[in-house]
């Protein structure tokens, strides 16, 4: 296995976000790829393999990076993939568009010293705004291969891609910078004598920008020659203190000037087509709320909430287990297992089948299935930037910036998933934040969509539902922000040309994404019922729901909710099904299942999401919030029972 | 005519409760002085403003030296957070001592070197001078935050003032470099901007900080 690996060449695939790397990953490898890591924190890595020839070639897609030197984590790891991996080839994927915007990080490849292959993706839209690029004039003075192609649409140039790829040779090109500016990078790289991945020049000019990795890498090797090169460095940064990073950049910049000199045509620009100006609408305040509540209610509401967590849960848990397979498996255990410990744990009421699988496949699911599907349709439209944008000034309020909508918006679908994203926050402070607004306020689809099952019935309860948590998140949020510490959050983006999904991508995502949460959550599922049996069995079962009945009647509850509420530990939705059993025995009244349910969106997290914060946020930030969200659940719980009582509104 | 150090604060405090919070007064808590002040009296005295009651009125004849104390306080802060690089709470603290020096043309200096900047680093809007009025006379707009581009105007951006290196970089390594054209696309609810064929949004504290030439 080891000697397969070393021999199998690596293909690495960099380039600013959105560029279409993806989509370049996914139709290089095609039905070979093998994506190991979850996909959605991005700082993971998805590997996968292709066959060009009769070589295989193992295909590493690393998260968008705009420079070599790394600003965030997840440029921090893609460099550090360029650095560690040892490539065949790095295939710099750009928009043909943005080429000379894009082109100083080629610049930057080949200075490295790296087998530098460049793809100019996008090249139908860049036709359509009439712009023209002579590909073979680029490949001339880059003197490195380049490819020109449209992946995304009809996979246009994948096959001069594999032959790119096939014949591929690594060679080396120079571009000089301003003499000044080379005389000191000569005056670094001559004092380096240790041996680098990377070309000298390149480490002189990282150096020289401060990179605290780059400088570690260059400590380590030159061992007592390092003190010469730090003053060399210092010497330098100190002279050109006004304008180093600027200077290099602009440099960087003139030479792709010359570079691009002829090789891109730019006739006039054709009229604003439909994406644009949609574009537009989702970012003007008077239009882009209605297009959200549009989205929220197709996307959510209508397909998550009414096809998936209706349609297809009717079917898979209505039909299939309650008619066929629970009948079945519970007489197969009944005839043959004469224990009756046994029975309950395999097909009890909170048996290993009867609750375990069941919801987990039934019910979950669906929900969850159809919630990322729907995710990733948004996300490949490339609506969260615009989303992130329109909501960036209310999140400012709550602590926040316009990028924590995407692991808000996925919280609706998995919370725990959800937390795990949010390490794509900049600060600590806002993790946090958003980590406890995870954890309060954002019902996952699968409680979700038992929620408004459940409440769809009463009129005027979905509303104060909705009303109450909104208020709670703003609420908690205006308060988070002014006791956790850190500094207020900047905002900046790029905003990527609106974009048709393609489906491909949709289905690969939402696969990947599928698998994650099956294998990190199944386990769980089956575990909570190991617990609940046992539970069960022994009575501590029992003992907890009565040490939870004092609670209950406080918020006004009748005994049987107390369980719901224990099971709402182990899933959030496995305590919103309890609640949905108590109701159609009739033992709620409309108040009762409005506080109930409110007080279970807001209670603690499921098992997972628990672990999932401790470990991304310690012990100390995850029980802090574990015990703040548990108290506001009840206080909020009891003062809603009181206010709707007084009121008598819902009664 | 300059007042003490003391009656600037008062006239600051009241120009800031009545023309920007849109209070017709200011009770003496808020100015945190009593019926005694030494500084109330100087001020009762030039008629720059009127105690009725517990209430001190800002008065017609008293409004030109309140704004132009406020102008003061907040090119100060300006100084400091731009130029100096002082800042935070010391930075407003050094900023509260500096005000007070800034008489006799020294404002107006300050005000052409940070290019009559229209507001302060907290977002609140710098009353601008003669110095400003004459530069907007000669349609010297010289170099202007992103801020105050409208939507649709384009410009070319002149620098980014650094005030977080890594945005900064970032930035940078975003293609939005000094030298590129720049159209603004919207201003609200975040600042859009095109450069080249890309768009990038930000928020208007980062827009502060990317200064452009007006085309």
């Amino acid at each position: 296995m080891q000697k397969q690996k070393q021999a199998e060449k690596k293909i690495i695939l960099v380039g600013n976000p959105n560029v279409g790397k993806s989509v370049v990953f996914n139709t290089l490898t095609g039905s070979y790829t093998t994506v190991s890591n979850y996909p959605g924190t991005s700082v993971e890595v998805s590997r996968g393999h292709c066959q060009v020839g009769a070589e295989d070639y193992t295909v590493l897609d690393t998260p968008g990076m705009y420079s070599l030197l790394p600003i965030t984590e997840e440029e921090s790891v893609a460099r550090r993939i360029l650095l560690e991996e040892s490539p065949h080839i790095v295939l710099h994927v750009v928009d043909a568009r943005n080429l000379e915007r894009m082109l100083p990080m080629t610049l930057q490849l080949i200075e490295a010293g790296l087998p530098v292959m460049l793809l100019v993706n996008i090249m139908d839209e860049a036709e359509r705004i009439n712009m023209q690029i002579d590909i073979a004039l680029l490949k001339e003075k880059l003197q490195i291969p380049v490819v020109a192609g449209a992946l995304g649409r009809a996979k246009r140039g994948l096959w001069e891609l594999r032959d790119a790829i096939r014949d591929y040779q690594p060679c080396q090109a120079t571009f000089a910078y301003a003499s000044d500016l080379e005389k000191d990078i000569k005056a670094i790289s001559t004092l380096m004598q240790g041996e680098y991945i990377l070309d000298k020049r390149c480490l002189a000019l990282l150096l020289l920008q401060r990179d605290e990795e780059i400088a570690q890498r260059v400590r380590d090797r030159e061992d007592d020659r390092y003190a010469s090169v730090e003053s060399t460095v210092n010497d330098i940064v100190f002279a050109r203190r006004v304008d180093l990073h600027l200077r290099i950049s602009l440099e960087r910049k003139r030479i792709c000037k010359g570079l691009l000199d002829g090789v891109v045509t730019q006739q006039d620009e054709g009229r604003p087509v439909f994406a644009e100006r949609f574009s537009r609408w989702t970012m003007n305040p008077w239009t882009g709320v209605p297009l959200l509540l549009l989205v929220l209610y197709f996307g959510l509401y209508q397909f998550v909430g009414g096809f998936g967590a209706g349609t297809i849960v009717d079917f898979l848990e209505g039909t299939i287990f309650e008619e066929y397979l629970n009948p079945w498996v519970i007489d197969l255990c009944e005839r043959h297992i004469p224990w009756y410990w046994l029975n309950e744990l395999l097909v009890g009421e909170y048996g290993l089948f009867t609750l375990g699988i069941r919801y987990a496949v039934a019910i979950i699911l669906p929900i969850v299935g159809t919630f990322f599907i729907a995710f990733a349709i948004i996300e490949d439209s490339g609506y969260f930037p615009r989303l992130a944008m329109l909501v960036d000034r209310v999140f400012k309020k709550i602590g926040l910036n316009g990028r924590a909508v995407i692991p808000m918006v996925l919280g609706f679908g998995c919370d725990t998933m959800a937390t795990v994203v949010t390490r794509t926050l900049e600060s600590t402070r806002e993790r946090i934040i958003a980590t406890l607004l995870l954890a309060l306020a954002i019902p996952c689809s699968a409680q979700m969509g038992v929620i408004l099952g459940l409440l769809s019935g009463v009129p005027g309860a979905l509303a104060v539902w909705l009303c109450t948590l909104v208020a709670i998140f703003l609420v908690v949020g205006l308060l988070a922000t002014q006791i956790v510490p850190g500094e207020r959050p900047m905002f900046y983006m790029e905003i990527p040309p609106m974009r048709l999904p393609q489906i491909q991508n949709v289905l690969v995502k939402t696969l990947t994404r599928m698998q994650w949460y099956f294998m990190e959550i199944f386990p769980l599922f089956m575990i909570a019922s190991i617990l609940l049996w046992a539970g069960k069995l022994t009575g501590a079962m029992a003992w907890l729901v009565d040490a939870l009945n004092p609670v209950m009647r406080m918020l006004g509850l009748p005994m049987e909710a107390s369980a719901a509420f224990i099971l709402g530990f182990f899933r959030r939705d496995f305590g919103a099904a309890g609640l949905y059993d108590l109701q159609t025995e009739g033992l709620l009244d409309p108040v009762q299942l409005t506080v109930a349910a409110v007080t279970l969106t807001l209670f603690v997290p499921c098992v997972a999401q628990f672990l999932v914060m401790q470990k991304e946020r310690g012990w100390k930030t995850s029980l802090m919030i574990f015990f703040i969200v548990t108290s506001l659940a009840f206080g909020v719980g009891w003062s809603l029972n009181r206010v709707l009582v007084m009121t008598g509104i819902l009664s | 005519m300059n007042v003490s150090p003391k009656a600037e604060e008062i006239l600051e405090s009241l120009w800031i409760a009545t023309e920007e919070k849109g209070e017709n007064a200011a009770h003496f808590e808020i100015l945190k002085i009593d019926q005694e002040d030494e500084a109330l009296a100087e001020l009762v005295g030039l008629a720059y403003v009127e105690v009725r009651g517990e209430r001190v009125h800002l008065r017609k004849e008293g409004r030109n030296e309140a704004r132009m104390t406020v102008r003061r306080h907040r090119l100060a802060e300006r100084l400091m957070m731009d130029i100096l690089d002082i800042k935070g709470v010391s930075g407003d603290e050094r900023a509260c001592e500096f005000e007070h020096l800034l008489h006799h043309g020294v404002d107006t200096k300050i005000c052409t070197l940070l290019n009559h900047p229209t507001t302060c680093p907290h977002g609140k809007p710098i009353p601008p001078g003669t110095c400003c009025e004459q530069a907007r006379q000669e349609g010297d707009v010289g170099v202007v935050a992103l801020t105050e581009l409208k939507a649709g105007e384009r410009g070319e951006i002149a620098y980014l003032s650094a005030t977080d290196a890594g945005k900064m970089q970032k930035l940078m390594s975003m293609g939005v470099l000094p030298g590129s054209d720049l159209e603004v696309t919207r201003t609200f609810p975040s600042y859009i901007f095109k450069v080249g064929h890309s768009e990038f949004a930000v928020d208007d504290e980062l827009a502060r900080e990317i200064f452009v030439r007006k085309v």
